[in-house]
């Protein structure tokens, strides 16, 4: 069975020092896992670098697509390898780059040489020449251009052998998943989420979620769509446990005694002490939430001062400095935006209140909230909770 | 289970349902295939079609479709197409089923002139309204026979009165269509002699993905979908065999004691009415409160649908606590369920915001009893309070 070679670069993994074995090691892992899909699939660092070998029946769009979907990558290239021989080097980049002209019709090149193993007696510059000379022999349709080139074929020549590649394909960079503890996401079905939850992942969190909702004051398909959301991010992160609360109880008794304007405030104070102790019980060392400074009430500085005071554990907010254009290309990217702004709500408009409290002084919410029995609605919804397993399409 | 969302969809025949898999595991031959296996499922359609035709005044021809909303467009784009040269005027309402609305929009952007009537507060067009519409340009009026977002029974038979008149002055054609998606099965059709009638399959116990345009025979509309030439050129592809003999079965199942069966309708929608009117304020229907049961008790209501504003409430949420009693029914309509909008009927009728955003539609069937509402007259009643109790404090 012929393989396509691939080779996979790693980002911020290269810099570490005394434990980069053991993140390579990770990453390596996680590469592996995410091929795992398809048969005699196989990769090993050579020399920091990473090469991928998958059986050429398997699209090559598709194995890039997972590579760089794997956290801790920095780029992957399609590569094609050859002895390190200066004219078989040439033939193959000719043949390539026949291939290229077929399917694209392009007109003008150029090509890199790079030479890692300083053995190989013709030095980078002069590699690029001969190969592209070669090309031009071969192909006679094309011109070089070293400035605006529509093609750039890079040839390294390495220890092991020598490798021409095009394109590099970007990853998301970061570092690889399960390097970096475990977070709990207070999922929504809204937009900013997702993001959050992406973005602790990316730098190596573990993800966990709960999500909260009020049926029958929510509907049914906004579960759905928040499943949906989720199963977008295990696209990245594999299989996330997501626990899943009914607050309506809670929301009755809030709207029952407490101000009208503080209700919202008063709601993300129990989901914040809910999703805490689920956290404890699953072994979540931190809380991640899609707070974005200033984008509505219940996220003002005051406000956040208001709700971060009821939890002991460390609340991250990846997304607090962003603006919300840019936490939506970033939805876009990773590809929740469009369930993200299906219209089924998941949380009732009967609970938001009018006029919500902007800047909350914490004594006054303290007192609204002592007319609740704030420990046993807590152990009440905790205990109700329902587990979804949810796993990558 | 109390299924009362019955013009949304209704549950097959077991009839209906046995037929069509006999259909499909026996008779599962083409049509158009010479052999005994095509002969017997060309028997099929035939007995479904004899169904059909009888329940109508017998000068047109069925021709069958993928539902309702097929129907509708190939009245309506199929009659554009044929009467072009000789007008541009399309006349119909506000009211009507997005397949008819959509589809006028889509005429609107090549051309034609689309004229949208209003309709009263109980969601009835006047048929005075239609008379001073129509002019020598018109060629098309398409009014539906039965709202189904508040049940009037509209006033076709009065305007296709108007609409004959004015042809016989003017010695000029109009077309006349009615979308009868929710009416077929409910009311008969017997002398109705409208050029073109919609109906959709599943509505009256039949199955989904089934349908038929009723079509005066002197029409001769263009084919819609060309190919093989079945349904007499008008409309090709391989019949459906299992639905459209399912249709023809629960065609002639509906229309079997149809009088009977709508009286106790009728029964059983005024009871639910009553009840929750007695049982609750701030209770307003939406529609006639008088039931009809024909094509001539226009500005009537026919007893398939209820639909009720229960001020201070919000439709959807009674929808999800009802559906965890069991209870299954639908606001506004269930099309308009994936729309974050208002129901443009209600829209129509004047309603406010929160009036529409209060309204829940119950939709019956012929197995729903008065036994039955006592149960729904009481969880409604408990749905309701219990928002009002939450939502009294905004």
């Amino acid at each position: 069975m012929n393989k396509n070679l691939y080779l996979v670069r790693c980002g911020e993994v290269a810099l570490k020092g005394m434990n980069k074995p053991y993140f390579e090691r990770i990453l390596l892992e996680r590469v592996k896992n995410a091929l795992a899909c398809y048969e005699g699939a196989e990769a090993r660092w050579i020399d920091g670098l990473m090469f991928v070998r998958v059986p050429d029946t398997v699209p090559e769009d598709d194995v890039v697509d997972k590579c760089v979907k794997v956290f801790g990558v920095a780029s992957v290239s399609t590569a094609v390898e050859c002895e390190k021989d200066i004219d078989k080097i040439g033939a193959a980049a000719a043949e390539m780059m026949q291939k290229i002209i077929d399917n694209e019709g392009v007109q003008s090149f150029k090509v890199k040489g790079k030479r890692a193993d300083k053995s190989f007696p013709i030095q980078s510059p002069e590699i690029g020449r001969i190969v592209g000379a070669i090309i031009l022999k071969a192909c006679k349709v094309l011109r070089v251009d070293v400035h605006k080139p529509d093609v750039t074929l890079t040839v390294d020549v390495r220890r092991e052998g020598a490798y021409i590649f095009r394109d590099k394909v970007r990853g998301f960079g970061g570092l690889p998943l399960g390097t970096n503890g475990r977070g709990m996401i207070l999922m929504s079905g809204g937009i900013d989420s997702p993001v959050a939850a992406f973005m602790m992942a990316k730098r190596g969190m573990t993800i966990e979620a709960v999500h909260f909702h009020s049926y029958p004051y929510t509907s049914q398909r906004a579960q759905q769509k928040v499943e949906d959301l989720v199963r977008v991010l295990a696209g990245y992160m594999g299989t996330i446990r997501m626990h899943v609360i009914n607050l309506l109880p809670i929301q009755e008794q809030i709207v029952t005694n407490c101000p009208e304007d503080e209700t919202t405030l008063l709601v993300r104070r129990f989901m914040m002490r809910i999703a805490e102790q689920i956290a404890i019980k699953n072994k979540n060392m931190m809380l991640i939430t899609g707070e974005d400074l200033g984008q509505v009430a219940s996220q003002t500085a005051e406000a956040l001062v208001v709700t971060d005071s009821v939890v002991k554990m460390p609340v991250m907010r990846p997304l607090i400095a962003m603006d919300k254009v840019d936490i939506m290309d970033k939805a876009r990217e990773i590809g929740t935006y469009d369930i993200s702004i299906q219209p089924y709500e998941d949380c009732c408009t009967v609970f938001l209140p009018k006029h919500p409290v902007t800047k909350p002084k914490l004594e006054r919410i303290e007192e609204s909230e002592s007319k609740l029995d704030v420990d046993a609605l807590v152990a009440a919804a905790v205990a109700s909770e329902e587990i979804v397993t949810i796993s990558p399409r | 289970m109390i299924y009362l969302d019955n013009s949304a969809t209704t549950r097959q025949y077991d009839e209906v349902s046995e037929l069509m898999f006999k259909a499909a595991t026996e008779n599962y031959g083409n049509p158009s295939s010479l052999h005994q296996l095509g002969f017997e499922a060309g028997n099929l359609l035939h007995d479904a079609r004899l169904e059909i035709e009888k329940q109508f005044y017998g000068h047109g021809i069925v021709i069958f479709t993928s539902g309702g909303t097929e129907a509708d467009n190939m009245a309506i784009l199929s009659t554009a197409r044929k009467m072009r040269r000789r007008g541009n005027r399309i006349v119909t309402t506000k009211v009507e089923h997005p397949a008819v609305l959509q589809t006028c929009r889509r005429l609107e952007e090549e051309g034609f002139v689309v004229e949208y009537l209003d309709v009263d507060v109980d969601g009835y067009v006047e048929p005075q309204e239609v008379k001073a519409a129509i002019d020598e340009n018109t060629i098309l009026v398409s009014i539906m026979t039965v709202n189904n977002e508040v049940g009037t029974i509209e006033s076709v038979v009065p305007a296709f009165k108007i609409v004959q008149e004015y042809c016989n002055e003017h010695g000029n054609r109009i077309i006349f269509h009615t979308d009868a998606v929710q009416a077929f099965g409910k009311i008969s059709f017997e002398d109705a002699q409208f050029d073109l009638i919609s109906v959709s399959g599943h509505k009256l116990h039949g199955p989904k993905g089934v349908g038929f345009l009723y079509m005066n025979r002197l029409i001769q509309l263009p084919p819609f979908i060309t190919g093989g030439g079945q349904e007499n050129g008008y409309r090709s592809t391989t019949e459906n065999t299992p639905g459209i003999a399912g249709m023809g079965l629960a065609t002639k199942m509906s229309y079997g004691g149809l009088m009977d069966k709508m009286k106790n309708m009728g029964e059983v929608n005024d009871y639910l009415r009553r009840g929750l009117m007695a049982e609750l304020d701030d209770v307003e229907l939406n529609g006639p409160e008088a039931l009809g049961y024909s094509l001539y008790d226009y500005g009537k209501r026919c007893p398939s649908v209820l639909n009720m504003t229960f001020a201070g409430t919000r439709g959807e949420v009674l929808l999800h606590t009802l559906e965890q009693d069991g209870i299954y029914v639908s606001t506004g309509s269930a099309c308009a369920s994936h729309h974050t909008g208002d129901s443009h009927v209600l829209q129509a009728m004047s309603l406010t915001h929160k009036e529409i955003e209060g309204a829940i539609r119950f939709s019956f069937s012929e197995f729903n009893t008065i036994d039955e509402m006592d149960f729904v007259i009481a969880k409604t009643k408990a749905a309701v309070t219990r928002f009002r109790r939450l939502g009294s404090f905004r």
